[in-house]
């Protein structure tokens, strides 16, 4: 069914990426050299998780002629006009964050914000965006949301949902203390950097298996910031699972649940049960709805099953393809809990969207963000070498 | 789980088949009789070779008793599962079981790296099997324990017992060096279907050499045991989308305490993706929850547990009561009492049907 109300908030919509030449303006001049020496800025930086000309990176009528999906203007004519959103939360799901190369990783996650800064929430008002770090290292990743975080149009930081280490081992916590501490939720979203293989026996042969696969990685997530004490160390943090699905949800409640009444002496610190710690702390955006397409009563049900009208936040997961036309929203939903999910969970889950005058510094020109560690450029545009 | 339970006379309506019991061995000695002197040497020293850092123990220590019911262990200090007698007077005749199927998890058959060992392995757990138990107790029932990773050892095996009825299935381990999908195992799949058993996977303590998630290794027990539900998922997707059911129509396999409330989820969102996705799985030619509803059989304990009972009726409707068994996991510390398993009243026909008559039809049980 199509949005019965204008002004709501689209929480995961993917620009396309920019490739590394259109990052040179935005690095220091050191890695403008290497970046160029090695050639590095001829490489495109997509992701194995989502090859774009394949049919669920894009929609047919969502997919441009030339360029890949994901351009401002098709994000205005397909998204922000005709859902008369309010705002979208832009995840650039940039390959920088698969470099083996921590410093070089880091360097090209700060252009890549720099980049959505200038190109995307400059021109465009009703975007917001997430903040892309290097996974692999905290410290920088934890200095890059200093960095950028003065800049609130970034309203959350953006992890990939299979990585080296499940996301609530310690090695990752000054991520989430840096992220808590500027009021920026964290966003786990589907993808994997493929440093170990995406299931527990090995690699499968397709992708539909990998991309299927996801949500066992969202299980696997969820359970690690729960059982390894992330939710009780930082309280004010918000974690938002994005693109993972979310009928899968009651099973990992209820058996999350039973494991933990069985062995809750391993893991003291959660002092409650798991399910209601999620409930509280972490929200699910919307696509892709994977429920019985033609069984509205299945998805109701699941619902119920889920127990909670506050978890779920709108989102298109523009330009990948969960959805035909203005129908973004599946059968089987009740009028409070769309309304809820349009506008009030999103508003709840980011404190930024609320600002009454959006702050529109930019990233690294807020005098009162501490130094980042080099030497960088400044974050006004530079002439390319 | 740290109280011994009392032992009530069996005072059922029903008997059960239980479709997850775990015997073990006093000592490893006890294999010595059906293994050859090269293999009894080699075990005596170098011991078992597995893709872990701890030899003898698993690497997320359970959280009571070894992982074990504290009331199962026997006086003469063998390991729970070891004592047949007292398998007898705890589980099966306190608890009504009419049949029940052996799952010998093993250090060695499954998950051993040397494969001319874990050949060997197999085939001694095997006729161990015989001897120790089904021959002494007609109500159990053995597995074909294979070395999995050397399909033609395997293949050999399960051709050596597919006349004995005392075998009722060809089990394997779901943490593979491969997702259990690919080729490689499809030898096993062809004599399974040939011999007209199923292949029971059952979730496994030891890695095929892979981290328990696709993320990575968790830091605690709670996580590695969720991971378990999570890697039976990622199995039935695999056998799916590689094309085993189209392969092998006549192959029937059974999920064993992986859980099985996520099937509906995870059968919506593979029937989603694949028809987005067909162009690259041609060879999958209808939706995979069709797949699913046909050729896999799921065992309940460790069952779910929601706060409202009734959400589970909703969860095996789903899935379709033809496919539920009842199990125990005996004598482990998760195991499931089948008076306490479903909080949500059963219908009679339903309840013969989990406990008992699935079960039975699938193994063709008298």
């Amino acid at each position: 069914m199509k949005l019965p109300i204008a002004g709501a908030i689209d929480c995961d919509l993917h620009p396309a990426p920019p490739g590394a030449r259109a990052l040179l303006p935005y690095l220091d001049a050191f890695w403008r050299d290497q970046i160029t020496n090695r050639h590095i800025e001829r490489m495109p930086f997509t992701l194995m998780s989502y090859p774009p000309g394949s049919p669920f990176a894009a929609r047919p009528d969502w997919r441009p002629a030339s360029e890949p999906p994901g351009d401002l203007d098709g994000i205005r004519r397909h998204v922000l006009d005709p859902f008369a959103l309010r705002y979208a939360i832009c995840n650039v799901l940039h390959g920088a964050i698969a470099l083996f190369n921590e410093d070089m990783s880091a360097a090209l996650c700060s252009a890549v914000n720099d980049w959505t800064a200038h190109e995307l929430l400059d021109p465009e008002p009703r975007l917001r965006a997430a903040i892309l770090v290097p996974p692999q290292n905290a410290e920088l990743a934890a200095r890059e949301i200093e960095r950028v975080a003065p800049d609130r149009r970034f309203v959350q930081v953006l992890l990939l949902a299979m990585g080296e280490t499940p996301l609530g081992r310690r090695v990752h916590w000054p991520i989430y203390a840096a992220a808590e501490k500027h009021g920026l939720a964290v966003a786990i979203h589907a993808g994997s950097t493929y440093r170990v293989a995406p299931t527990y026996a090995g690699w499968p042969s397709h992708r539909v298996e990998d991309y299927v696969a996801q949500s066992t990685a969202f299980e696997t997530q969820l359970l690690s910031l729960v059982a390894e004490g992330v939710l009780q160390r930082f309280p004010g943090l918000k974690v938002v699972m994005s693109e993972g699905g979310f009928t899968w949800l009651p099973n990992w409640f209820w058996r999350a649940g039973k494991t933990w009444r069985g062995v809750r002496p391993e893991v003291p610190w959660v002092d409650r049960a798991p399910a209601e710690i999620v409930r509280d702390r972490v929200r699910f955006t919307l696509q892709p709805v994977d429920a019985p397409a033609g069984d509205p009563a299945v998805l109701r049900r699941t619902l119920e099953h889920i127990g909670s009208d506050r978890l779920l936040l709108f989102s298109t997961d523009y330009p990948h393809w969960h959805f035909e036309g203005e129908d973004a929203l599946p059968e089987g939903l009740g009028g409070d809990t769309i309304r809820r999910m349009l506008v009030d969970n999103p508003l709840e889950t980011y404190p930024r969207l609320g600002d009454p005058a959006p702050g529109r510094r930019r990233a690294g020109a807020s005098r009162g963000a501490p130094k980042p560690a080099r030497k960088r450029g400044t974050v006004a545009r530079k002439e390319a070498p | 789980m740290n109280v011994a339970l009392r032992e009530p006379k069996a005072v059922q309506r029903l008997t059960i088949v239980d479709c997850d019991i775990h015997p073990t061995w006093r000592t490893p000695a006890e294999l010595y009789p059906f293994l050859p002197q090269r293999w009894r040497e080699h075990m005596a020293a170098w011991g078992p070779f597995v893709r872990q850092g701890l030899a003898g123990q698993l690497p997320f220590p359970r959280m009571m008793a070894g992982g074990m019911r504290v009331d199962s262990f026997p006086q003469d200090g063998s390991p729970p599962g070891a004592d047949l007698e007292l398998m007898r007077r705890q589980h099966l005749d306190a608890n009504g079981v009419e049949a029940g199927l052996l799952i010998a998890l093993s250090r060695g058959g499954l998950e051993e790296r040397n494969l001319d060992f874990a050949a060997a392995l197999s085939s001694a757990i095997n006729d161990w099997q015989l001897e120790r138990w089904v021959r002494p107790e007609p109500r159990l029932r053995a597995a074909i324990v294979v070395p999995q990773e050397h399909p033609e050892h395997a293949v050999a095996e399960i051709e050596r017992r597919a006349a004995d009825p005392a075998f009722v299935q060809v089990m394997i381990s779901p943490r593979s060096s491969d997702p259990l999908g690919h080729r490689r195992y499809w030898p096993i799949y062809a004599a399974a279907e040939r011999c007209n058993k199923p292949v029971a996977i059952h979730v496994a303590g030891f890695s095929g050499g892979h981290a328990s998630t696709g993320t990575g290794w968790p830091t605690y027990y709670i996580q590695e045991h969720f991971a378990q539900a999570s890697g039976m998922q990622n199995t039935i997707m695999s056998l799916v989308f590689e094309g085993v059911f189209e392969r092998f129509p006549g192959l029937r396999v059974v999920a064993i305490e992986g859980g099985l409330a996520w099937a509906p989820a995870l059968c919506w969102r593979m029937d989603k993706h694949w028809e987005r996705m067909r162009s690259e799985v041609p060879h999958v030619l209808r939706p995979p929850s069709e797949y699913v509803r046909e050729h896999v059989w799921f065992t309940t304990q460790p069952v779910e547990e929601p706060d409202n009972p009734e959400h589970m009726a909703d969860i095996l409707g789903w899935i379709g009561w033809d496919r539920i068994m009842f199990s125990t996991d005996y004598p482990h510390w998760d195991y499931d009492d089948p008076r306490q398993a479903f909080k949500f009243p059963l219908t009679g026909e339903r309840r013969a049907r989990v406990f008992r008559d699935n079960a039975k039809a699938l193994y063709g049980l008298p």
